[in-house]
């Protein structure tokens, strides 16, 4: 609704006739909200009425009730016995690792993909060229399931009996195998130290930054930044206790136990999203560093700056404008497309949501459930990015 | 007043029974308008319900539908197959999507209660197993701990699967697949050292998917549930899941008889056994009661046999021994109630 301001003083304030443009504005949109209201109500009760009528039940009080299906990849404790409300919990995380990982490693790939694909280099433009047509062209299904197929494959890769390991992992078609530090207090300190060391070593560096905006000198914070990030955690780690026990893996009965494990089920859908998110990502980022304009690149030159220098500090920069918008549609789509695990058993949520559907019989409301996990999660995403947008947007003087 | 009170009470009652009438017989009804059935059948599980590469589906499950068919329509072509997997096959009932849903189901009492289901007998009497290689050398399913376990989600299996190996306290880790090819393709690829679901199904894997036809691979003697497998309908119609049930029965009473798809046209012209000749409509009376004509079950042993020849034409080749799927009087636990 936008209000018309009237010259002022130019007319008495007069009464308000239903022909006036905000009265009508006003009166359509109530209109339409109660057309909307009536038309969901009308579904709510058909459904209900048809639900009833047909003897199923309805309501969200199985989430209470004992789950009693394995899950094969879990974050957080979970067992046969526990609810459906936390086998779905696990489903959530289970989507949440995958497309976090997914995200990170899709950028990554995207940047340098989309650099390259501008390089002077006519071997390395024209791979990564042809690394973006080929991929982005192949529906995501098939490249899950082509990773599955090939991650399981005995052609491949060993059995768990059959497997040797190399510095103690092993790689076979149930999954990677690496040793990892036995959980102890000296490690949890370990971990708590670096995450202080780099809270610390951010606000130096705008401290750092700060000071050469007043003064004009500033020091390398490389060599203070190294010390602060190794030796805090070391210290935590030797204070509390030293642990050095290592949880090898090992063969024992059918498979191999002990040290972590990365499944062929989550590595078939990490492939295959980060791969195929890659490309377009790398396209986004041609796009926005072909947006720059070329008189940046000269001038920066002009003023003597190191090639990479002007990537680093004059190009991406301002490419990150054109770059974000998209980006955000890319890391929603990654996230919605990890549903596709389902085809290869990853326990995201969708699968584990199907499951408690088929257990229950209760479609309509473990659907409303995926759809506002999803949609919270989206949301969430795009909040982030806009918030991120609009701290690099341009800022006009 | 009191006259038009009457005529309102009249026509209530009337509008009523119109209303009961309508609505128990509109499964039926709806049948035979449409001219054909449509039959909620497995996506392809050799001796249940699988297509040939000619379109062509084949087995027990796909046998009730052609017999239902036939009773109704005097023709077993009549039936429109949807195959639907694990996790579709409720919804599409409960939808009305497929009359019938004939797809090798575990009969349990929340599906039969809350899931709007309601099952109209057992067709078959399975339990659930384990298949395994042989070169892992396990002779018994107590010496599962700690194995990868390939299975279908959604189903009973998933349940007893997690059942067993808590009740024996033991550990698996499972691989959950939707579809069947895909998870049988992962057990062949040794992504699991274990294949679970029911017996008949894993004699049908074990017959037609497998590797080396079979030869490397063994099931497990143990059977760790019960699981009566039967077809399907949903509530709130009581003629048509009588006739779905009563159309299993027939065709067992029909193999207790000696009736069969040879020699059923005969007996239905000239036996002089009261109870043949009720069965086979030579004595009126049991199509009418059912809805369907006289000579339904004739039509319906001349298109599939009897249970005995289903049996023998689609789970004998599978290898699997009649056992629990024998007549009551040899042994067996099918026991069809009279026809009378």
């Amino acid at each position: 609704m936008t209000v018309v301001s009237e010259p002022k003083g130019a007319s008495p304030p007069r009464r308000r006739s239903f022909y006036d443009k905000d009265v009508q504005a006003i009166v359509w949109q109530a209109v339409f909200l109660c057309v909307v209201v009536a038309i969901g109500w009308f579904l709510y009760r058909n459904t209900m009425q048809n639900l009833a009528a047909r003897n199923i039940k309805t309501g969200f009080d199985f989430l209470g009730s004992e789950a009693g299906f394995e899950i094969g990849e879990t974050l957080i404790a979970y067992s046969p016995a526990a609810n459906y409300t936390r086998a779905l919990a696990v489903g959530f995380l289970n989507t949440l690792q995958v497309a976090i990982i997914g995200i990170v490693l899709a950028t990554l790939l995207g940047i340098a993909v989309g650099i390259g694909s501008l390089s002077k280099n006519w071997l390395v433009a024209k791979l990564t060229a042809g690394y973006i047509h080929f991929l982005r062209n192949i529906p995501v299904l098939l490249q899950i399931v082509l990773w599955y197929t090939i991650l399981i494959s005995e052609r491949f890769l060993p059995g768990p009996r059959q497997a040797e390991a190399f510095l103690g992992i092993f790689a076979t078609q149930r999954g990677v195998y690496f040793p990892v530090p036995q959980a102890h207090a000296g490690w949890t300190a370990a971990l708590v130290g670096f995450l202080l060391a780099a809270v610390a070593l951010t606000l130096m560096s705008r401290w750092n930054a700060q000071r050469r905006e007043d003064t004009g000198t500033a020091r390398s914070l490389f060599l203070p930044g190294v010390a602060l990030l190794m030796g805090v955690p070391f210290l935590a780690w030797a204070l509390n206790g030293a642990p050095t026990a290592i949880d090898w893996p090992t063969l024992r009965g059918f498979n191999l136990s002990g040290g972590a494990r990365i499944t062929p089920e989550f590595a078939a859908v990490l492939f295959g999203l980060t791969v195929y998110t890659s490309a377009f990502i790398g396209e986004i980022v041609r796009s926005g560093i072909m947006a720059v304009p070329k008189g940046q690149t000269e001038a920066a030159r002009a003023l003597g700056l190191k090639p990479s220098v002007i990537l680093r500090k004059v190009i991406l920069p301002q490419a990150m404008r054109v770059i974000v918008p998209p980006l955000t549609s890319q890391y929603l789509n990654l996230t919605k497309n990890s549903s596709l695990s389902v085809a290869v058993g990853y326990p995201d949520l969708v699968n584990v949501a199907n499951t408690t559907i088929n257990q229950t019989g209760q479609a309509i409301e473990g659907v409303t459930i995926i759809m506002i996990v999803y949609l919270v999660t989206s949301l969430a995403t795009s909040a982030f990015m806009n918030w991120y947008n609009e701290r690099i947007a341009l800022v006009e003087r | 007043m009191l006259k038009r009170s009457l005529i309102a009470v009249a026509t209530a009652t009337l509008a009523l029974g119109i209303c009961t009438t309508a609505n128990a017989g509109s499964r039926l009804d709806a049948v035979k308008a449409r001219g054909q059935l449509v039959c909620g059948v497995n996506t392809g599980l050799a001796g249940f319900a699988l297509a040939d590469s000619t379109g062509k589906w084949t087995g027990i499950d796909v046998d009730l539908c052609r017999a239902i068919a036939a009773s109704m329509f005097g023709d077993a072509e009549k039936v429109r197959y949807v195959p639907l997997n694990t996790q579709q096959r409720f919804t599409a009932l409960q939808t009305g999507e497929v009359d019938i849903l004939s797809r090798n189901t575990t009969w349990t009492l929340t599906r039969d209660t809350q899931q709007g289901l309601n099952f109209a007998a057992t067709l078959y009497y399975d339990g659930q197993g384990f298949m395994v290689a042989k070169k892992l050398g396990v002779k018994s399913a107590k010496e599962l701990d700690g194995a990868a376990v390939c299975v279908q989600p959604g189903t009973t299996t998933e349940l007893n699967l997690a059942d067993y190996f808590r009740a024996n306290n033991m550990k698996f880790k499972p691989v959950v697949i939707e579809n069947l090819q895909e998870v049988n393709a992962a057990f062949f690829a040794g992504r699991c050292d274990v294949l679970t679901t029911d017996a008949s199904g894993l004699a049908a894997i074990l017959t037609k998917d497998a590797p080396n036809k079979g030869a490397d691979h063994v099931i497990l003697p143990e059977l760790i549930s019960k699981e009566p497998l039967g077809p399907a309908v949903a509530q709130g119609d009581e003629q048509w899941i009588d006739i779905v049930r009563w159309t299993i029965f027939a065709l067992l009473e029909a193999e207790e008889y000696g009736i069969s798809s040879t020699n059923v046209e005969q007996l239905a012209k000239d036996t002089t056994n009261p109870n043949i000749a009720r069965i086979l409509g030579k004595t009126p009376g049991m199509g009418k009661a059912i809805g369907l004509p006289e000579d339904w079950v004739v039509r319906a042993v001349k298109a599939v046999g009897n249970y005995g020849q289903m049996w023998d034409r689609h789970i004998k080749p599978l290898g699997l021994p009649r056992g629990l799927n024998n007549l009551w009087n040899k042994g067996g636990l099918m026991y069809a109630p009279p026809i009378r």
